[in-house]
């Protein structure tokens, strides 16, 4: 296996060379994605590798077209590596078939989007049974656990409620439940405070420390902006398919805390917030 | 994984739920296609049911040895010309054809019947004492007459239940004296009712006497002649052999040299069975199969619908997928979805097309038949149009790519 060479050449300089990472959920090797859009070829990744560890929150940030959509989509099991080997949990998932990725996603991955995507007409708890519904969950046992993702959440008593009766806080907490019933190795969440307004998008923030600390649940978070980022306690930046930087957190926040100092949430402050 | 199939229902059964105006507007050609299969092909099967039935009414192994076709100097007389058939070749036939069960001269005459002040113009039908077991035909009340009757030409009449009704109304006919050509005749019995023939023709318009009688009596004959025979043989698949031998007999005691055609027709009823069965067969066919293009023109309703409804919902199949769910899942439940959509219709055309069918054959009196055999049938094509039509848009969802799917607005 080209494991050493691998890690030499990445930019991430925090594993220990050599030594299969027995903690690593993720481990990328020299992953290229090339999209052909009619003659011309685009190169959305140049050869990424790296490593993430067991209860790391990590944020990928970079411009549009910097590849960290694409890098998402591999991530995320929603698309195939042109080139190179991703290991999730260690076991190589490059090359899996369309129904063996479902199984995946559904077993090891939850989805946090920008836009919620919330299956419409259906109720705050049906949302989240969704998981379970395709990992063949009984019912009863799926509303028990739908149940207890969404008191994880705050949202305790919303169950019947549909999305459109929901704050789009309220149905990125949904989306967030959906994402952890099935007790998943890592949460994606891609922009998902891009469409709260501040204090919303903080509360999130908290959930997603909360989780992170108390479940030590892995977290990659997608996001453009800096002040987002700094709620995770490491940033890989990219641009041009490639890993720019990889750097820990230096003044990591803390969620809770600026929820404190934040004005109470009313109308007439977000503007100030904004 | 495993697939939960009631999870699955679940779901088509809300997202057709959903959008009720456009469910039921799609149903609706499955509806109306199951329904027309139903009811039309109801009234073909009705219409081989009665056919069915007469022919059995009438035996199926039953034939006519008519008189044939005379040249007379070259000229050709037609069927029936020339008294050809007598009694001797009927008193032969039963000697020298062991599988003739019974045969009988027919003599017809028509006369007006009057009882006290009614009166009635009848075809009156000379036969022997078999006449019942050839025709497959019981006597109502009385009975009928016997050899005796026959060999001295007695005036004793069998009467048709129209005619019995006609001449009798709420008095006992048996034993009533009536006139007929001005000769007095006793009622001695009424045959069952037999109802329309094939054509439309009243059975049970028509009284029945001994040919002898019909010979001397009526028609007065100084040689007694024949119209025809009728004879039934042992079997429906002996009448083929039956027919053969009385034919091979009738040439032979006819003098006809080979070569020369025959003098005589022998109708055989197996044959006219067999065609009318093929005849109704081809309009039950024909009928369901106009009906089954209504059918299809449902199925591509739902194909349509179906199409539609995966574009609307790319996002939530997106969600779906990202969520965990396999292609196969997402191809199930669509297709859960046109099933439910064509049985659901295929449910509601049987029994719109079964009232249709009571419909019919109450206000126009067509016999209608609906058989578990059409609903059966009915039902499964709606369901594989349902397959065969949702098919493509339910493939077109699973082959969707999540990431677009997820992007789509």
């Amino acid at each position: 296996m080209s494991i050493q060479a691998e890690k030499t050449s990445s930019s991430s300089g925090r594993e220990p060379a050599g030594v299969l990472n027995q903690d690593a959920v993720i481990r990328l090797e020299r992953i290229h994605k090339t999209y052909h859009m009619g003659d011309i070829e685009v190169h959305a990744l140049r050869g990424v590798s790296l490593e993430i560890n067991r209860g790391e929150f990590v944020a990928i940030m970079g411009p549009s077209g910097s590849g960290k959509s694409t890098m998402m989509n591999i991530i995320g099991c929603l698309d195939h590596p042109t080139k190179g080997q991703y290991f999730l949990e260690n076991s190589d998932v490059s090359q899996v078939d369309k129904a063996g990725l479902a199984d995946i996603r559904n077993q090891s991955i939850g989805f946090v989007f920008q836009s919620f995507n919330l299956v419409p007409r259906t109720s705050a708890l049906e949302n989240v049974e969704l998981p379970l519904v395709y990992a063949g969950v009984p019912a009863a046992e799926r509303t028990r656990r739908a149940g207890a993702a969404l008191a994880e959440v705050g949202l305790a008593g919303r169950e019947r409620n549909m999305p459109n009766q929901l704050s789009g806080g309220q149905q990125q907490r949904v989306a967030l439940a959906r994402a952890l019933v099935n007790n998943p190795s890592l949460i994606l969440a891609d922009e998902p405070t891009g469409a709260l307004d501040t204090r919303t998008s903080v509360e999130v923030m908290e959930i997603f420390q909360r989780l992170n600390r108390d479940r030590s649940l892995t977290i990659i978070l997608v996001t453009h902006e800096p002040d987002i980022a700094q709620y995770a306690d490491r940033i890989i930046q990219f641009r041009d398919g490639r890993i720019r930087r990889d750097s820990p957190v230096e003044n990591r926040k803390d969620a809770t805390q600026v929820l404190t100092q934040l004005p109470a949430e009313t109308e007439d402050d977000e503007e100030e917030v904004l | 994984m495993k697939m939960n199939l009631t999870a699955i229902l679940k779901v088509a059964v809300r997202a057709l739920n959903r959008n009720k105006l456009r469910t039921a507007l799609t149903m609706l050609g499955i509806i109306i296609g199951v329904g027309a299969v139903i009811a039309l092909v109801s009234i073909g099967q009705g219409a081989q049911a009665m056919i069915q039935d007469q022919i059995n009414g009438m035996g199926t192994n039953m034939m006519f040895i008519m008189p044939g076709n005379v040249f007379f100097g070259g000229a050709s007389l037609g069927a029936g010309a020339a008294s050809t058939l007598t009694e001797e070749d009927v008193n032969a036939m039963v000697k020298e054809v062991p599988t003739i069960a019974a045969a009988s001269p027919i003599v017809r005459a028509s006369g007006q019947l009057v009882f006290g002040n009614q009166n009635w113009f009848v075809q009156i039908q000379g036969a022997n004492e078999k006449f019942p077991l050839i025709r497959n035909w019981r006597v109502d009340q009385g009975e009928f007459f016997t050899d005796v009757d026959v060999r001295s030409a007695d005036r004793v009449i069998v009467l048709g239940k129209t005619v019995a009704d006609k001449l009798f109304s709420g008095i006992d006919p048996i034993g009533q004296m009536i006139r007929v050509r001005n000769l007095p005749f006793r009622v001695i019995g009424v045959l069952t009712a037999k109802g329309q023939s094939m054509v439309g023709q009243d059975q049970d318009d028509t009284a029945v006497v001994p040919y002898t009688t019909a010979q001397r009596k009526l028609l007065g004959q100084q040689i007694p002649s024949i119209n025809q025979a009728m004879i039934s043989a042992i079997s429906p698949e002996a009448s083929a052999v039956t027919q053969k031998q009385v034919s091979e007999l009738l040439r032979q005691r006819h003098k006809i040299q080979p070569g020369q055609t025959d003098d005589f027709m022998v109708r055989n009823m197996t044959d006219v069975a067999q065609t009318s069965a093929q005849v109704t067969t081809l309009l039950t066919i024909l009928l369901g199969s106009i009906a089954a293009i209504s059918l299809i023109v449902g199925g591509i309703g739902i194909m349509n619908i179906m199409l539609v409804s995966v574009t609307e919902r790319t996002r939530e199949i997106g969600i779906r997928m990202a969520v965990g769910a396999r292609p196969n899942y997402i191809r199930l439940q669509f297709l859960a979805e046109s099933l439910v959509l064509s049985l659901v219709g295929g449910f509601i055309g049987v029994v719109i097309g079964g009232s249709l069918a009571a419909l019919i054959a109450r206000v126009l009196g067509w016999p209608t038949l609906v058989s578990a055999l059409s609903v059966l049938i009915s039902f499964a094509f709606a369901t594989a149009i349902g397959i065969f039509f949702g098919y493509y848009p339910a493939h077109k969802a699973a082959a969707l790519d999540p990431i677009e799917a997820l992007r789509y607005e």
